[in-house]
């Protein structure tokens, strides 16, 4: 969820109240990037694209600090990565000037960047300025609204940094990837961010120095838990409402951790057996720390990563992980084989809170009641890689 | 001399024939950004190696190093790998 700062009105008794919010579904694929633009009873989406037609979007986001500048992260299978800048919601784009790219070695045998797949706005305080995440693991910074980019040598460089990320071989099929790059909305310099693979991380000094969270996380049987090498976190989430609760849907289980505590729990043994809790992305409730939901998907075997049994469904734990819940109405009951990547499942802020997710398969769903029933928004787009929703 | 540029960097040229000067293909491939800002980086990565699925030919002739002299009357053509998904 992307939340832009609220503007305050005042209505015909002169009380202030808070404005309706225009609400507008970005959508990243592997072919290109749509825009569903939503009334206000979010019943009915403007389809708005392609945009980017034939180019990989990896993540596409607004800038929550000012509502109105979008930026996204493009790459194409044979051309360089690069980033679009929108300051107008979409309307225009251009092209950045200088898009992440790490440092230049002597002998040329340095990294370069694949693309970028995650973009995070930094702190309230802080306009302008953005992270980026890439493949291969990569961290940098904007401080010009993204136009140009700067790696952080801090995690770019550093030796035991670059053992734990291992080689372009050692992650995802399509990439390792730098990813939940987390703002402590408290406190700027407080930052999170994790690996596939390489671990959870955590700096309190805006990234000059960087401490390993992954105590009680598992690994692969047989491997060495207390190297951040073999761990995988899919995807990590901060709860708004309580900045010391995060949520983690790993490679090996879902994990709750409550700061100052080090230690994860594993919090998806309590989900049913036969689905089990493997699977990509990870939801916070924006007002109750308590609720979190998750997609879960095959894990056994080969990792056929698609719904259990072909049976999709959220699952949702109202009391931080002690129990979970199935949320299926409207879903197809059988024979539905999808599968939700990490940064393709979201929630808005609304009373009534809207979940949305979009499957590999193109299908873009949703529920206007935390997940009690869902029905689709749009079928036949391509790969769905990210969403995001954006309230203005 | 002219250099000839695939279609998916047409977004940057407008079109698929365009002048530029250089001794090396290197200082080509700078006057092309300082034409077309942002299409360097697209065919070359930040450790000036060629990225992976762009080739370069000088006179029908495949180039792999960047300092590869060239002189006016030489033809460029930047050629993306023919294959795809």
């Amino acid at each position: 969820m992307v939340v832009a700062k609220k503007k305050i009105t005042s209505n015909k008794s002169g009380k202030k109240s808070l404005s309706k919010k225009e609400l507008i579904i970005l959508v990243s694929t592997r072919k290109g990037a749509w825009l569903f633009h939503g009334d206000k009873k979010r019943k009915k989406w403007k389809q708005d694209g392609p945009h980017f037609l034939g180019q990989i979007i990896n993540h596409m986001v607004l800038d929550s600090r000012d509502g109105k500048t979008l930026l996204a992260a493009a790459s194409t299978g044979h051309l360089g990565p690069t980033l679009f800048r929108s300051t107008n919601r979409g309307r225009t784009w251009i092209e950045v000037a200088n898009p992440p790219a790490f440092s230049k070695t002597e002998d040329g045998q340095g990294r370069s960047v694949k693309h970028t797949f995650w973009l995070t706005p930094c702190h309230e305080n802080e306009p302008d300025t953005w992270y980026a995440g890439t493949s291969p693991q990569g961290l940098f910074r904007s401080e010009d609204g993204g136009l140009s980019w700067q790696p952080l040598a801090s995690v770019n460089d550093d030796p035991q940094f670059r053992q734990w990320m291992g080689s372009i071989q050692d992650g995802t099929p399509d990439g390792p990837k730098l990813h939940s790059i987390i703002v402590d909305p408290r406190n700027p310099a407080h930052l999170y961010f994790a690996m596939s693979g390489g671990g959870v991380h955590e700096s309190l000094d805006q990234g000059k120095s960087w401490k390993t969270l992954i105590n009680g996380m598992e690994v692969v049987s047989g491997f060495d838990a207390s190297n951040p090498m073999f761990h995988d976190p899919h995807c990590v989430r901060m709860c708004p409402s309580n900045p010391d609760r995060l949520y983690q849907q790993n490679h090996c289980g879902i994990y709750r951790i409550d700061r100052p505590s080090d230690e994860w729990t594993r919090i998806g043994k309590k989900m049913p057996k036969k689905v089990g809790d493997i699977g990509f992305p990870v939801v916070v409730h924006p007002r109750d720390a308590d609720t979190a939901w998750v997609f879960p998907m095959d894990g056994t075997s080969v990792w056929p990563r698609t719904s259990p049994d072909g049976k999709p469904a959220v699952y949702v734990t109202r009391n931080g992980g002690k129990t979970w819940q199935r949320q299926d109405d409207g879903m197809p009951k059988e024979q539905a084989w999808w599968t939700v990547k990490r940064q393709c499942m979201t929630a808005d802020t609304q009373k009534k809170l809207g979940l949305y997710f979009g499957t590999t398969s193109g299908e873009l769903w949703m529920s206007r009641n935390e997940g009690n029933d869902w029905h689709c928004i749009a079928r036949n787009l391509p790969e769905i890689y990210a969403l995001e929703v954006a309230e203005i | 001399m002219k250099v000839l540029i695939p279609s998916p960097l047409h977004s940057y040229t407008k079109k698929n024939l365009v002048e530029a000067t250089g001794d090396t293909l290197d200082e080509l491939l700078n006057d092309l950004e300082s034409q077309f800002p942002g299409i360097r980086f697209r065919v070359i990565d930040e450790q000036e190696n060629m990225r992976p699925h762009m080739r370069f030919f000088i006179n029908n002739e495949q180039v792999f190093d960047l300092h590869h002299r060239l002189l006016a009357t030489d033809s460029v053509a930047l050629v993306q790998a023919l294959s795809g998904g």
